[in-house]
């Protein structure tokens, strides 16, 4: 070592200041005022412009996901000012980049908020980084509109959830794998909340419903490490496994799936996050013939779907899908439109009051405001992944399903939340 | 059975992905004592090497096979433009190269972001790695992990015969042993601390290569593998090859047979104590560098 001796503790302490310091710089959170009485939000209403928030991942590991939805919501903010805006104001976008770091999520929140004096904000994806925003949505009583499904027992009344929630997506998945006879299940998934609380959610159906949970392993968000996990499905003896890993991670879990020989019909998957933009980048050839669970797919028939397919397609590419979320988010501007016509008004209590019954037929079909609990009513899809990269439906639940977020309707699930 | 050779594999495919990472470390680290917290960007670079030529060479196969002298140049260059602009003037100062390397890894972070977009992006693997070999009773061997296995060992030999076998690894290890002494002999030093960089990154470039059959590649992509490389060096005992090589795999299937009867996260804080406690015994690493000086 040439004269020069570093101690390797003094090393490692300088390494891991480094990462700890990386990872500080990479969240430095505003811990929120918490004294600070909730003013409420003051969104400015007085040009003839109105705000309104954006705020997705659009870097990191969540951005193969919900750049498309940022997308999706600027194609809606563009079609509702070429019709006349909301109100006779047009809409001006402010988009803010939650990193696929929830603290930054909180951060950027209350950035449009207090800065931008946005009059609704739209977007997030996963609950870590909902949850995150959630008590600034509720301190300053601005609205958010969340475009994906989660895993529900939570209703904030400054959130409005246009995703599925459970019984419109794992429960009606649940049914439709037990109807196959598929009943001893694997749950994989990323660690954090969403599928933490949806396993809970799986566990108990099962125990009520004779299924059998026999494996659950949970990898850190970003993962590519899948070898053992892997290994361990393939041990367990599982007639199906559940998905519901997040983002990238699908990449190299599917990688692996292939590698190790499992196939959709040897072991089929049911992924709960993965739609037709994942298909893409995760590569069709190791998808074929998986399941999905979703209320919207770019096949689904309809004359409203054929426009909004044409329209992204025109605004951003031929080649691109179109997908749940990214339906999701782009219906929940239009919502929140007619919210805001019915109320006359941008206030947030004057949009709250009039959301109940809105309905809008939506690509997905017809979807309707439940005003009690914030969420709206879905059709619930379970799809399977085609050879072209899109996915066709093999069952839908018929009609749209009202939202029940705590599962009151289900006795299996008294005690979960 | 079946479980203890599958999961046999997957620790020792773990270990090659370690070692691959590491390999480049144990000669800028280990042999000049440079603290590059830049090794993750050139890996990184390495990456994003496959992924533009898989963009312009159609078949995937030879695109991988290209990436993989490509990526190793592209690498290097970046070493070796670093080591030039700034490492140089830090070699009596190693833990400040420490912060200067981790300034310059952030900025070849947005540097990715720039040229790339932020999203991570995808390579296709050629369908012959897509596959595996399956030796009956349910033991299979991905082809993408025999793959970079025999790339490690491939680097590993390619290493150890350049070190061992040719003057300009003589000159290396004679650098390494003595700088003074070496310098007096008539040995360019810093020509030799140069072209020992230049390796070192290549080889984290042909690590990135690697990484993308595996998972996605993205700006951030070696920040997630930094610290693992810098445990295996460490560990191993700085400056020996032999060290890393047997750390990478001791710990690749340490986490995966623990994995197997735990979970992930639980599996890898129990790597990291048994990693504290074996330092705590030999502070020194695996194997050391016995030298006549007194450092």
């Amino acid at each position: 070592m040439s004269g020069l001796s570093i101690s390797r503790r003094g090393l490692l302490a300088g390494i891991s200041a480094v990462g700890a310091s990386a990872a500080l710089s990479a969240c430095g959170a505003k811990t929120g005022d918490s004294t600070s009485t909730g003013s409420g939000a003051k969104a400015d209403t007085s040009g003839d412009t109105v705000k309104v928030g954006l705020l997705n991942s659009l870097s990191g590991t969540m951005a193969i996901s919900e750049v498309t939805v940022h997308n999706a919501l600027l194609l809606a903010v563009k079609e509702i000012n070429a019709a006349g805006g909301v109100l006779g104001k047009k809409l001006k976008p402010i988009s803010q980049d939650g990193a696929s770091d929830w603290p930054t999520f909180a951060e950027k929140a209350e950035a449009l908020i207090t800065d931008e004096k946005v009059v609704a904000t739209f977007g997030c994806w996963t609950s870590a980084s909902r949850k995150a925003v959630k008590p600034v949505f509720e301190r300053y009583k601005s609205l958010l509109f969340y475009p994906v499904q989660y895993e529900g027992l939570e209703e904030s009344p400054y959130i409005f959830y246009i995703g599925a929630t459970t019984n419109q997506q794992i429960v009606p998945a649940l049914d439709y794998l037990k109807k196959q006879g598929l009943t001893k299940l694997y749950l994989v998934g990323s660690d954090y909340v969403f599928p933490r609380t949806a396993n809970k959610i799986i566990k108990a159906y099962a125990k009520a419903n004779g299924m059998e949970v026999v494996g659950e392993d949970y990898a850190p968000l970003g993962s590519t490490e899948f070898g053992t996990i892997t290994n361990k499905v393939k041990d367990a003896g599982a007639d199906a496994v559940f998905n519901t890993l997040n983002g990238d991670s699908n990449v190299a879990f599917f990688k692996e799936y292939k590698s190790a020989g499992l196939t959709a019909k040897s072991l089929p998957v049911l992924s709960v996050s993965i739609a037709e933009e994942e298909v893409k980048s995760i590569g069709t050839q190791y998808l074929e013939d998986q399941l999905t669970a979703w209320n919207y797919y770019e096949t689904t028939p309809g004359a409203a779907n054929t426009k909004f397919v044409a329209a992204y397609q025109a605004a951003y590419g031929k080649d691109k899908p179109t997908s749940d979320p990214m339906e999701a988010a782009y219906i929940s501007v239009y919502l929140w439109k007619e919210m805001v016509e019915k109320a006359g008004s941008f206030d947030v209590a004057k949009v709250k009051a009039a959301s109940d019954g809105i309905e809008l037929d939506a690509p997905e079909g017809k979807v309707t405001v439940d005003g009690a609990t914030q969420h709206v009513y879905k059709t619930a899809r379970i799809g399977k992944v085609g050879s072209d990269g899109l996915i066709t439906e093999v069952w839908n639940s018929g009609k749209p399903i009202k939202p029940d977020p705590y599962l009151k309707g289900y006795s299996w699930a008294s005690g979960l939340s | 059975m079946t479980v203890i050779l599958n999961q046999s594999f997957t620790g020792i495919s773990i270990g090659a992905v370690l070692l691959l990472i590491a390999l480049g470390l144990t000669l800028t680290f280990g042999q000049m004592g440079v603290i590059n917290m830049a090794h993750g960007e050139f890996i990184m670079a390495g990456a994003y090497t496959t992924y533009v030529l898989q963009k312009s060479i159609s078949s995937a196969g030879v695109s991988l096979l290209v990436a993989l002298p490509v990526a190793f140049l592209v690498a290097g260059a970046m070493g070796v433009l670093l080591e030039w602009l700034l490492i140089r003037r830090l070699y009596v100062r190693p833990l400040d190269t420490l912060l200067v390397t981790w300034g310059v890894s952030l900025m070849l972070q947005q540097l990715a972001r720039d040229i790339f977009g932020a999203p991570n992006v995808q390579t296709t693997a050629p369908d012959l790695l897509t596959g595996n070999i399956s030796l009956g009773g349910g033991i299979t061997f991905a082809n993408s992990r025999l793959f970079i296995l025999g790339l490690a060992l491939l680097s590993v030999l390619a290493l150890t015969v350049i070190l061992r076998f040719t003057p300009l690894g003589r000159r290396i290890r004679a650098v390494v042993q003595n700088r003074d002494l070496a310098e007096v002999s008539g040995i360019a030093t810093g020509q030799v601390d140069r072209l020992t960089f230049f390796i070192g990154s290549g080889l984290a470039g042909v690590a990135g290569v690697a990484l993308t059959l595996v998972g996605p590649i993205g700006p951030t992509m070696g920040t997630n593998y930094i610290v693992d490389a810098f445990l295996v060096v460490v560990v191993g005992g700085i400056g020996r090859l032999k060290g890393s090589v047997i750390t990478a795999f001791a710990l690749g299937v340490l986490q995966s047979v623990l994995e197997y009867s735990t979970t992930v996260s639980v599996a890898k804080v129990m790597v990291l104590v048994a990693i504290v406690a074996f330092l705590q015994w030999r502070p020194q690493g695996l194997y050391t560098l016995r030298t006549r000086s007194l450092a």
